[in-house]
């Protein structure tokens, strides 16, 4: 009985904070504020939103009037198009907490993750509305979808920056700083993950042919 | 048991392997020798639109010396000149059959009271609507017209002209002549474009100029570069023409061999233009490539750089076939600069050239000149080049329903012919059968059409359903406005002191 409770009251909460995110990107000052501050974000929610996010990636692939996303399916790798955001988003978030942590940034890697997560929510909001949308408008008229279409990334990057602003405590100026600075910290570690992967696959070929050698002298 | 199994299914899988090499390899030989491009610019391959009907040298047509680099085709009527310039001699030719041809006289000289009596190195000939005939005789550096007997009429010579350079010699290498007897010539060296002669000879000035192109780091570097290295360097000069050719309603079309590829993909050449009266350039190029012939031009089989469109010509129905002689391939595009197909190739099979030179047609046959292997190879198109014709000309002549139906003839021998898709959408489209015709542009990437018969079909949605529109519409404003009211009231009742 106890149990059943417990579940409904976080079953509940849950749906508290995931509507919380509505109010996120409507008052994004204090609502990021208050989204770690007064803890009225959650992991869940932020999980649920960047499913849905992904989710709005793919139907638009395949639902979008081909007048406005033409799709070479032979070209298509389904994981690739979702590492396509998951990738970008865990280096941003490793990035942006490797460089604030040293800087007085108040917000913890999961918390970076939350924010980043809640910031994203224009582009489901609007995207899944568009994709029908796509599909009752001629060429001519398709300057609505693309100005839409485009609002749905704007308001998302500065929402994404108004979170970081709010998570860690930092002034406007020092904010814009330290996107760049992200950006640039990510281009290191995209560098450095591919020289690892290089030297790793230029090891293993150096002791296959090695091995090869050696089979070929027996 | 277990042996007996294993030992019919390798039985089997011997004799599956000796059936598939069995099979006759035609098909498969066919493939890749004619081909068009898809929307996202694939090489499709089809069914030949044209087959060989013969390749024919200069014994095969009667004459005692073959053919010495060959350079000029024309055809007027069942009449084939061919302007043999090493032999300094033309041919006249006549078509008795689909492959059969008789000689009718060899021309290597005239009547009349001229200083020099028979050509040198003729390259291009013409016949006019009133039976004049128009030679390039290019090493003489003169332009005659003789009459049909061969008695001398005219001669055109150097323009005495301050806009001809008087130091250049004058060599005329292709003509044609229009219905009023206007001449126009492409030369060697002259670059102002087409130059054009009135019916009496007179220089009447140049047309049709291409565009000049530069860019800004070449423009860069002739500043600063000094006057010994500047002569070194390219002008910027507009670029010759290779060949023209008038079609039917009086436009002139012209092809260029002096491309870059990089210009051809920017927009900044045309390889084809089409010219009016004033020399503008009024080629329609809706296709979903340029009108360039290949679009990939990456090195192979010894050859490189894009298609060098050398000559062109004109159907009644504005379909154009140009041919390339870096790699021997014919283009035809129809009247929208939509690749229709390509085919041929550089060999020794029939079909494909060494250096094709010239290009001319005979009702809907091709006739291909080509100069180092001195012949002269006839194409016919096949059911499949004759449904895409039929097609396109019914449209041309507003049968739409039969424009239609020609294209699923075609779509039936080649299922991935963008241009039969659209065409059985666009023939729907006048059907008024939108919403049919919209699954025919969505499947070939036509957005432009598509857009046009969706705008029908959501007009017509609309008219039909105008009632659910309204309910709709009315749904969304007014049923929130009318909950909130409620909720209002039920509020206001809930906190009435009255009721408590």
């Amino acid at each position: 009985m106890r149990d059943a409770l417990a579940k409904k009251e976080a079953f509940r909460h849950y749906l508290k904070t995931l509507r919380y995110a509505l109010y996120c990107i409507s008052h994004p000052l204090d609502g990021f504020w208050d989204l770690t501050h007064e803890k009225r974000g959650s992991i869940a929610a932020a999980n649920t939103i960047l499913i849905l996010t992904l989710v709005a990636r793919i139907e638009k692939l395949q639902f979008t009037s081909f007048l406005f996303n033409k799709v070479y399916w032979p070209g298509v790798n389904i994981f690739l198009y979702i590492a396509s955001i998951l990738f970008p988003l865990a280096l941003w978030c490793i990035g942006n907490w490797g460089l604030t942590t040293l800087f007085d940034g108040k917000g913890k890697l999961s918390q970076i993750y939350m924010a980043t997560c809640y910031a994203m929510t224009p582009y489901p909001l609007m995207q899944f509305p568009l994709i029908l949308l796509s599909n009752i408008v001629t060429k001519e008229e398709g300057d609505f979808y693309l100005v839409l279409s485009s609002i749905s990334i704007i308001w998302s990057a500065f929402l994404i920056v108004a979170a970081m602003m709010q998570i860690h405590e930092y002034t406007l100026s020092k904010t814009i700083l330290f996107t760049v600075g992200t950006i640039f910290a990510m281009l290191v570690m995209v560098f450095i993950l591919l020289l690892f992967f290089s030297m790793i696959s230029q090891g293993i070929a150096f002791f296959i042919s090695i091995v090869k050698e050696i089979l070929f002298r027996l | 048991m277990k042996e007996t199994i294993a030992k019919i299914s390798v039985c089997l899988l011997c004799a599956l392997i000796v059936l598939t090499m069995a099979q006759p390899r035609t098909a498969s030989a066919s493939e890749g020798y004619t081909y068009n491009y898809d929307w996202w610019g694939d090489v499709q391959y089809s069914p030949d639109a044209y087959e060989v009907v013969g390749v024919y040298t200069a014994s095969d047509l009667g004459l005692d010396t073959e053919f010495n680099s060959p350079s000029g085709l024309f055809i007027y009527g069942n009449r084939i000149y061919v302007c043999d310039t090493g032999n300094n001699r033309i041919v006249e030719l006549e078509r008795t059959s689909i492959d059969s041809f008789s000689l009718v006289r060899v021309i290597d000289s005239f009547y009349g009271e001229v200083e020099n009596n028979t050509f040198s190195g003729p390259t291009d000939i013409a016949v006019s609507s009133d039976g004049y005939l128009f030679i390039c005789d290019k090493n003489n550096g003169r332009i005659l017209k003789l009459d049909r007997d061969l008695n001398f009429v005219m001669e055109i010579t150097k323009p005495e002209d301050d806009t001809f350079d008087q130091s250049l010699n004058f060599l005329p290498d292709k003509l044609t002549v229009d219905t009023a007897g206007r001449v126009y010539c492409v030369a060697t060296n002259v670059n102002k474009g087409l130059i054009k002669f009135e019916a009496d000879g007179q220089f009447a000035g140049y047309i049709g100029a291409t565009p000049v192109t530069f860019n800004w780091a070449d423009y860069f570097w002739k500043r600063v570069a000094t006057k010994e290295q500047r002569e070194q360097m390219e002008s910027f000069v507009p670029t010759e023409y290779d060949n023209l050719y008038m079609d039917h309603e009086g436009f002139i079309y012209v092809c260029t061999t002096n491309v870059s590829a990089s210009n051809l993909m920017s927009g900044k050449e045309d390889a084809i233009r089409k010219l009016n009266m004033l020399g503008n350039d009024i080629l329609i190029r809706n296709g979903n490539q340029p009108v360039i012939g290949d679009i990939y031009f990456d090195e192979g089989g010894g050859y490189s750089g894009p298609s060098l469109l050398t000559d062109i010509t004109v159907f009644d129905n504005d379909v154009y076939v140009a041919v390339d002689k870096t790699r021997g391939r014919l283009f035809a595009y129809d009247d929208q600069g939509r690749l229709l197909y390509a085919f041929g190739g550089n060999g020794n099979i029939d079909g494909y050239f060494k250096q094709p030179v010239a290009l001319d047609h005979m009702e809907k046959d091709l006739f291909v000149l080509d100069a180092k292997d001195c012949s002269i190879t006839v194409f016919t198109p096949t059911e499949y080049g004759s449904l895409i014709f039929q097609a396109i000309e019914q449209f041309q002549n507003g049968e739409y329903t039969a424009s239609g139906k020609s294209w699923e003839k075609v779509m039936k021998l080649n299922g991935s012919y963008d241009l039969a898709y659209i065409g059985i959408g666009r023939s729907l489209i006048r059907q008024k059968e939108y919403q049919d015709a919209l699954d025919y542009f969505e499947l070939k990437w036509d957005d432009d059409n598509y857009s046009k018969a969706f705008k029908q079909y959501r007009k017509e949605w609309v008219e039909d359903n105008i009632a659910f529109v309204f309910i709709g519409v009315f749904a969304v404003l007014c049923v929130p406005l009318i909950i909130g009211r409620v909720k209002k009231i039920k509020h206001e009742m809930d906190t009435s002191d009255i009721i408590k």
